[in-house]
């Protein structure tokens, strides 16, 4: 019998998450399954929009004035950034499920392209917005 | 040396009795809402400073009303698969995954539900 029990030594783990340099792939994959669940809480703006839109302008009115203040727009820039890069990075996505695009240097590039263009395109989208509000068009 | 029985190798459902579904429905809804969710932007920019009138108008158009229909059901079932595997990667007890699970279908019916019946009442109203 041992007469100086060691603690037991603690046993060699792997690298974890946080040692890595992330990789564009990593950051565009988890940044994928983010904006996904923040687009299901939009679902829930939808709802109201349209719930609103159906119960007559004395309900919309409240909706409009959450919607265009100041963290209603911030709220509403999120959603359009997320629907944006979850639209982009999920063709990259369907393009990878036939097969397409998988080269590491290939799937970087892609990476950095799905980046840029959704920051462009919603700011885009934003950019039209404001502008349709300005000199606002009758909709058909 | 397979144990599976030839009867359960050839229904290839494996162990979870559904097979490929889950991954098949959320790439069909994936591509099926690329253009309807091109479109669903672009009518929101169109109708941004619109009167609640105007609004309620361009949805009471039966292709806008069809198109924004079809929207919300395949953004509901892609969302609901969606969080499901976000469910099933992290969170590890079974009596809390089944409960957020049914959670997660329940807020799908529920905004479904809620979007589409607005839609009609537009519709009919």
């Amino acid at each position: 019998m041992a007469d100086n029990p060691q603690p037991p030594r603690p046993r060699p783990l792997s690298p974890h998450l946080t040692i890595y340099k992330w990789p564009i792939t990593m950051a565009t994959s988890i940044t994928h399954r983010a904006t996904g669940v923040a687009l299901s809480a939009g679902m829930a703006f939808l709802a109201w929009w349209l719930v609103a839109l159906a119960s007559g302008p004395e309900m919309y009115q409240p909706f409009l004035t959450a919607a265009g203040s100041l963290l209603g727009q911030l709220v509403l820039f999120g959603f359009a950034w997320s629907l944006v890069y979850h639209f982009l990075n999920g063709i990259r996505h369907l393009a990878w499920d036939m097969g397409y695009g998988f080269a590491v240097p290939t799937a970087n590039k892609s990476g950095v392209l799905v980046i840029a263009l959704s920051v462009m395109i919603a700011i885009g989208i934003f950019v039209m917005a404001y502008a349709m509000l300005r000199h606002g068009v009758p909709v058909q | 040396m397979s144990l599976e029985t030839p009867l359960h190798k050839v229904q290839g459902l494996g162990s979870a009795h559904s097979g490929v579904t889950h991954f098949w429905r959320e790439r069909v809804t994936a591509a099926a809402l690329v253009p309807l969710s091109a479109w669903f932007v672009v009518s929101v920019v169109r109708l941004v400073g619109a009167s609640e009138a105007e609004v309620a108008g361009y949805f009471q158009r039966p292709w806008n009303a069809l198109l924004m229909g079809l929207f919300v059901i395949l953004t509901c079932v892609h969302m609901t698969l969606g969080l499901q595997v976000v469910i099933d990667d992290y969170v590890h007890g079974t009596g809390q995954r089944i409960v957020l699970i049914l959670l997660n279908r329940a807020f799908a019916w529920i905004i479904g539900g809620i979007s589409l019946i607005a839609l009609l009442r537009l519709a009919v109203g």
